[in-house]
């Protein structure tokens, strides 16, 4: 019986289908684990750990663990809130996120969930690693300062776009975002502004050219709601997308 | 605000790093509640002020990010006489926009400056021994001293700030409604 199919998640049940995993389950179910690196329309990358939570004693990342009858899943302990505050500190320290520069400010996944999880402090000590810009793209700009490497821009190349224009390099802390260009320039690749993989970057490292700024300071996506409440900002970008197309 | 007045003044001290003052700006946009704030509190060292030396104080708040020696000096300053140390605002908490210079080195950011920018007269890179040295890199101030408390946004809101000096001089837990707590 499909009823049977239940977790619980901070002592709720949440009901899901066969091949779930535990975040398709709890998205649908209108509860929020947060993440970064996961957007429900690709496949799990695993690869940012702030879904982590407690199932039955062990650490999983809530993206790609299956979800099975009679799990005991604690989203919402110190230990686990502590935890995803460290991993946002390390991706906060590791770039250069400069937030009062930044136009995606407001509008950036990585500072929603850092709110979200009460972040108030880097704790660690700064890489300030030196990163470029690329410029080089008539309608788009790359800032490898706000890359937090969470894939979904190589992912939508690949599967949506059919393009496969990004990809990550190196390794450990030299790992980069590579552009698939005779030059790797991002000017000479097949991206266009409209691409599926332009939308879904959840920090400022993607941005449109030619605008910026739009959305005054108290109208910004995350500016009153918490993230828990207004979403992802590939969501939200798609929202808006039908809605301009609708009318 | 609590009406029950502490016995004994606390006091409270504050400097400006490398900053831009802002966060001293907004700590004056509290606006009328500054009169609440000195029943509350006694200012020792601060730009308001206009003491020189910080004594023994129980707050301390730090505005802007350590980028030269004197910036040290001053934090460290602090740190031995503050009972309690605050990493107010952005360029506190991680060096902020003076940290974007770090992208570059030191000596291509003064020749940049003093040497070869646009509309440079008198080229000379400023060497009076009075000048305090620049570090190589700006800092937020967790890297050099122990910070008890952080208090982002650039700068925190006049209601942050409030809140926070209310709750911690009352020896609450420091608690923010969500739109107060901000990066920028």
């Amino acid at each position: 019986m499909s009823s049977d199919k239940k977790f619980k998640l901070d002592g709720k049940d949440i009901p899901f289908h066969d091949g779930d995993t535990i975040m398709d389950a709890v998205l649908r179910a209108g509860e929020y684990i947060p993440h970064l690196c996961h957007n429900p329309e690709f496949k799990p990358n695993g690869s940012c750990r702030v879904c982590v939570v407690d199932v039955d004693g062990r650490h999983m990342s809530a993206c790609t663990l299956p979800a099975a009858k009679n799990m005991e899943v604690d989203n919402s302990s110190e230990v686990i809130l502590d935890q995803r505050r460290s991993l946002l500190q390390m991706l906060f320290v590791e770039g250069n996120h400069i937030c009062p520069a930044c136009e995606k400010s407001g509008a950036c996944q990585l500072q929603a969930v850092a709110y979200y999880t009460r972040m108030l402090s880097p704790h660690f000590t700064h890489f300030f690693p030196r990163r470029s810009i690329d410029a080089s793209h008539p309608d788009i700009i790359f800032y490898f300062n706000r890359c937090i490497l969470c894939g979904l821009c190589e992912r939508a190349s690949r599967d949506v776009d059919g393009k496969n224009v990004f990809s990550i390099s190196g390794r450990g802390i030299n790992s980069k975002l590579v552009f698939n260009s005779p030059t790797g320039k991002l000017g000479d690749s097949a991206l266009s502004a409209t691409d599926k993989a332009v939308s879904v970057c959840p920090v400022g490292a993607i941005l449109p050219k030619h605008k910026g700024y739009e959305d005054p300071i108290g109208e910004r996506l995350y500016d009153t709601k918490p993230i828990s409440v207004v979403g992802d900002v590939a969501a939200n970008h798609s929202a808006n997308d039908s809605s301009r197309n609708g009318d | 605000m609590n009406d029950a007045v502490p016995e004994k003044k606390l006091k409270l001290a504050t400097a400006a790093l490398c900053g831009c003052f802002g966060c001293h700006m907004s700590l004056l946009d509290i606006d009328e509640r500054i009169l609440k704030l000195v029943e509350l509190v006694e200012f020792d060292r601060t730009p308001l002020t206009d003491i020189k030396a910080v004594g023994n104080c129980d707050i301390g708040l730090i505005e802007g990010g350590v980028a030269n020696t004197e910036n040290v000096e001053v934090l460290r300053d602090f740190r031995r006489h503050c009972k309690v140390l605050v990493a107010f605002g952005a360029c506190a908490v991680n060096g902020g926009i003076p940290a974007m210079r770090n992208q570059f080195d030191l000596q291509d950011c003064l020749q940049e400056v003093y040497l070869d920018g646009i509309g440079v007269e008198n080229p000379h890179i400023p060497d009076d021994p009075e000048i305090p040295l620049l570090l190589d890199k700006v800092h937020p101030v967790h890297e050099v001293v122990k910070i008890d408390y952080f208090l982002p946004g650039c700068p925190p809101s006049a209601d942050t700030i409030w809140i926070f000096l209310n709750e911690l001089i009352a020896g609450e837990a420091i608690t923010f409604p969500y739109s107060l707590i901000h990066y920028d």
